[in-house]
C-alpha cells in the first residue's frame, strides 16, 4: 500500500470528497476545534515566535548535521544493548522487520501510532512473516477494523469519521451494544485489547524524535497503548524516519512542547515515553531500531530540504481551507494537507502526484501556523516551477498560455491593446456588466461564479485623457 | 513627495473606478501622482504556475517601468507582495538585475500601508453609513504582515461600522491561477466565504484586493445575493468628493 490511496487522478478523487457531505463536516469541525485549541496553547506559552525561531534553528541545525547525529544515535543505541538498522528503502525495512519476526516467532504483535509503517507498508510485511498485527492506537485501530481503511490525517487518522459513523463500525465487527458517547467508545475499545497487550510477542513503535547523546527513542502519546506497547512484550521494534532525530534531550524539551501544542493544542500530552535501556525493570529485553530513508537523503541538500524539517504535528493541515473542503484521502497519499502536497511527490514522484502542488491556494495559512517554520506555500511553488522548468509536466496548453502571457508582460502597446479590445472581444458573453457563462479559462471560472465586463475606458486611459485635460 | 501608481491589471482593466479613487486620495494628501506608462503586470500569474523564466520576463519589464519612480504604490498587497519577490527570481550572476529589483522592492507600498506608514495619515474624512465586514486579503494581511493600516483608516471613516466575519482568516478562494486549475476547490472555499459573509450583519463587504473582491462578488451575484463589494479606496474616498 505505500503512501498511495487509490489509483484515481486527482480530480476525480477531489469532486467525490467534495460530494461527501458528511465527511466535509467532520473535517471542518475538527479544524475548528483543533486550530482553536492551537492558538490558545501556542498564545499560554508566551512569546510563540521566540519559540518557533528555536525549533526551526534546532530542525535546521540537526538537518546540517544529520549524518554525525545518526551516527553518534546509532553508536550510543548499541552501546546500551539495542541493534540499530539503516534501511535505504522500504523493503528494506521490511525484509528487516521480517527477520526479526521470524526470528522471535513472534504471532501476535501490538503496534501504536506510526506514519512511517504506513510509508513504508510495515503490517503487510510482518503477516506475511506470521505475525498478527494489533493496532492499538484508538484512530488507528478504528481505521483496521474498517476493513484496513487508510489515514485522512497525520495525528488524527480516523478524523474522516464521527463517533456515529465510530459506533456503526463496532456495532457491525465487534457486537458493540453500547452508545456513541466518546469515553463509552474508548472504554469498550479498551477492555477489548487488554489482552492482546498480555499476549503480545512483540511490539512496534514509530518515533517521535529519538535522542542522539543518549541513544533514547521518544514517544509523544496520550492513549498510554505506547507506553504499554513499549514495555509489555520482550521484543521492540521501533521505527523511525531518519530525519526524526535531536541532539540532546535540551532540544527535545523545546521540540517536544512545539508539537504538543501545534498538534492537539495541549501542554503536554498524557504519556511522554523516552526509552534508552532495553532489558530493564519494564522495559523490553531486546530493542531493534529501524531507520529509514526510503528517499529522504535525495531530499538532503536540494532547495526542499525545510520539508524535512517537519515534525508531524499536523498544524498545516488544520488550517489549510483545501483540505478542509476535500480532506484527506483526496490526496491520493497517508501525507495529506501542506505538509502532504510537499512531502508527497518528493516521496513518490512527479508521475503520480504531479497535481498535489498546485491543490492551494498559496494563502500561506500552512506556512503561518508551522511550528518549526516550514515555508511551506514556496516549498508548493517550487514544486511548480520544477514541474513547468525541468519535469515539463504542465499541460501544453498552459505552456501556451504563458508564453501569450509573458509577450503581453514585455510589451505595454500589446498589453494596453489587450486591454482596450476586452471589452469587444468579451461582448458576446456579457449580459447587465457580467459573464455567466465563459470560454476557454473563462469556463471553469464562471462554472461556480460571475466575472465582470471589463470597463469600455481601462484606467490607463482615463489617466491620459486627464493628464491631457491638464489636471 | 512624487509617487508613480502601479494600478494592477485588474483594477486597469476591471476596476478603473479604484484607481481613481487612488489617484485622488494620493493628490488631496498632496502628493504628486503619476502614471508611468510602460507598466503592464507583475507577473504573478506566471509565477505562482511555476513559470519562472516568464516571469522573469515580466519582472526585468517592470523594473524598467518604475526606474524613475521615488515611490511605488499599488492598491493590491498581493501584486506588492510579487513585486517583493522579485531580487530573489535572479541568480548571483545576475548581481546588476538583482540591485535593481531590490531598488524597486523597496519603494513599492501597498496603498493603505503608504497612507498610514509613509504618509502618515489615519483620518482622511471620509463619511459612510454602512455596516461592513472586511476581507483581510491573505498575500497583504499574513504574508506581507500589513494588518494595522486598513483597519485605522476604517476606524476613521464616520458612520462605518466594522462587524465581525466568522472565519474571516479563511483563504476567499481565488489563488490566481488555483481558481481555474482546481476550479471545483475554489468554488467550495468562496462557497463557503460568501456563507459567512451572508451570515453576518453586513451589507457592504470591504477588500484590499481587487482580485479577492472579484473572486467574492462573482458568487454573490452568482447567488442572487445583494451584498455589496467595494475596495478600500471606494471607500475612503466616499463622502468627501
Amino acid at each position: 500500500m505505500g503512501i498511495k490511496i487509490g489509483d484515481a487522478p486527482f480530480h476525480e478523487r477531489a469532486e467525490k470528497a467534495i460530494n461527501d457531505q458528511f465527511m466535509r463536516q467532520a473535517v471542518a469541525k475538527a479544524q475548528d476545534g483543533l486550530r482553536g485549541k492551537k492558538l490558545k496553547a501556542a498564545e499560554s506559552l508566551g512569546n510563540w515566535e521566540d519559540w518557533r525561531a528555536l525549533g526551526e534553528q534546532i530542525r535546521q541545525h540537526t538537518l546540517e548535521n544529520l549524518d554525525y547525529y545518526l551516527y553518534q544515535l546509532s553508536e550510543n543505541v548499541e552501546k546500551n544493548g539495542g541493534s540499530v538498522y539503516f534501511a535505504e528503502t522500504a523493503e528494506d525495512a521490511q525484509d528487516y522487520v521480517k527477520r526479526v519476526v521470524r526470528k522471535k516467532n513472534a504471532k501476535k504483535i501490538i503496534k501504536s501510532k506510526s506514519m512511517v509503517t504506513e510509508e513504508i507498508s510495515l503490517n503487510e510485511a510482518v503477516e506475511e512473516a506470521g505475525g498478527e498485527v494489533i493496532e492499538t492506537d484508538l484512530a488507528e485501530f478504528i481505521l483496521q477494523i474498517a476493513d484496513h481503511d487508510r489515514p485522512s490525517h497525520i495525528v488524527v487518522p480516523s478524523l474522516h469519521k464521527d463517533k456515529e459513523k465510530i459506533c456503526e463500525l463496532f456495532k457491525e465487527k465487534l457486537g458493540y451494544t453500547g452508545t456513541s458517547q466518546p469515553e463509552e467508545l474508548a472504554r469498550f475499545v479498551r477492555r477489548y485489547l487488554r489482552e492482546d497487550f498480555f499476549q503480545a510477542d512483540m511490539g512496534i513503535t514509530g518515533c517521535n524524535f529519538a535522542v542522539a547523546e543518549s541513544g533514547s527513542v521518544s514517544i509523544v502519546a496520550n492513549e498510554g497503548n505506547a507506553r504499554m506497547a513499549t514495555t509489555l512484550p520482550k521484543t521492540l521494534i521501533t521505527v523511525m524516519g531518519m530525519e526524526r532525530i535531536v541532539p540532546s534531550w535540551e532540544e527535545l524539551d523545546v521540540l517536544v512542547t512545539l508539537l504538543c501544542r501545534s498538534a492537539v493544542g495541549q501542554k503536554l500530552t498524557s504519556y511522554i515515553t523516552g526509552l534508552t535501556e532495553p532489558g530493564g525493570m519494564d522495559g523490553p529485553e531486546e530493542f531493534h531500531l529501524v531507520i529509514v530513508d526510503n528517499g529522504r537523503s535525495h531530499i538532503l541538500g536540494t532547495e526542499f530540504q525545510s520539508a524535512l524539517q517537519c515534525i508531524r504535528c499536523a498544524a498545516c493541515i488544520n488550517v489549510c481551507p483545501v483540505y478542509r473542503h476535500i480532506g484527506g484521502h483526496a490526496y491520493g497519499s497517508i501525507y495529506s494537507g501542506p505538509i502532504g502536497a510537499v512531502l508527497t511527490p518528493l516521496l513518490g514522484g512527479y508521475d503520480d502526484y504531479k497535481d498535489l502542488p498546485y491543490a492551494s491556494s498559496l494563502c500561506g495559512a500552512c506556512t503561518e501556523a508551522c511550528p518549526v517554520k516550514i515555508p511551506l506555500h514556496e516549498l508548493l511553488i517550487k514544486h511548480r516551477r520544477r514541474i513547468v522548468e525541468e519535469e515539463k509536466k504542465s499541460p501544453k496548453s498552459w505552456d501556451f498560455a504563458m508564453k501569450g502571457f509573458e509577450k503581453a508582460a514585455n510589451s505595454p502597446g500589446l498589453f494596453s491593446f489587450a486591454a482596450k479590445t476586452a471589452p469587444y472581444v468579451l461582448k458576446p458573453f456579457t449580459k447587465d456588466d457580467k459573464i455567466e457563462r465563459g470560454a476557454g479559462p473563462l469556463k471553469a471560472w464562471t462554472q461556480a461564479r460571475d466575472f465582470p465586463a471589463p470597463k469600455k475606458q481601462p484606467f490607463r486611459d482615463w489617466f491620459d485623457k486627464r493628464s491631457k485635460e491638464g489636471k | 513627495m512624487k509617487v508613480s501608481l502601479f494600478i494592477t491589471c485588474l483594477a486597469d482593466i476591471f476596476y478603473p473606478e479604484v484607481g481613481k479613487d487612488v489617484v485622488e486620495i494620493l493628490e488631496d494628501l498632496g502628493c504628486e501622482v503619476d502614471f508611468p506608462k510602460n507598466q503592464t503586470c507583475c507577473g504573478q500569474p506566471a509565477y505562482n504556475s511555476g513559470y519562472h523564466k516568464e516571469t522573469k520576463t515580466a519582472a526585468k519589464h517592470m523594473i524598467e517601468a518604475f526606474e524613475g519612480a521615488e515611490y511605488a504604490v499599488a492598491p493590491s498587497g498581493s501584486c506588492v507582495m510579487m513585486v517583493h519577490e522579485f531580487p530573489a527570481l535572479f541568480s548571483e550572476s545576475e548581481k546588476e538585475w538583482q540591485e535593481k529589483a531590490a531598488a524597486l522592492a523597496n519603494k513599492t507600498y501597498e496603498f493603505t500601508q503608504f497612507v498610514v506608514e509613509v504618509l502618515g495619515k489615519e483620518d482622511l474624512g471620509a463619511e459612510l453609513h454602512r455596516k461592513a465586514a472586511v476581507h483581510t486579503s491573505c498575500h497583504m494581511n499574513r504574508l506581507m504582515g500589513i494588518k494595522e493600516p486598513p483597519q485605522r483608516l476604517l476606524k476613521h471613516v464616520k458612520g462605518l461600522e466594522v462587524v465581525p466575519l466568522s472565519h474571516s482568516y479563511d483563504c476567499c478562494g481565488f489563488g490566481g491561477t488555483f481558481s481555474v486549475k482546481m476550479p471545483e476547490i475554489s468554488e467550495e472555499m468562496v462557497e463557503e466565504k460568501t456563507k459567512h459573509m451572508m451570515e453576518s450583519d453586513a451589507d457592504l463587504l470591504i477588500g484590499m484586493d481587487c482580485s479577492c473582491l472579484m473572486n467574492i462578488k462573482g458568487r454573490l451575484t452568482r447567488k442572487g445575493c445583494s451584498i455589496e463589494v467595494k475596495h478600500i479606496a471606494q471607500v475612503l474616498n466616499e463622502g468627501r468628493k
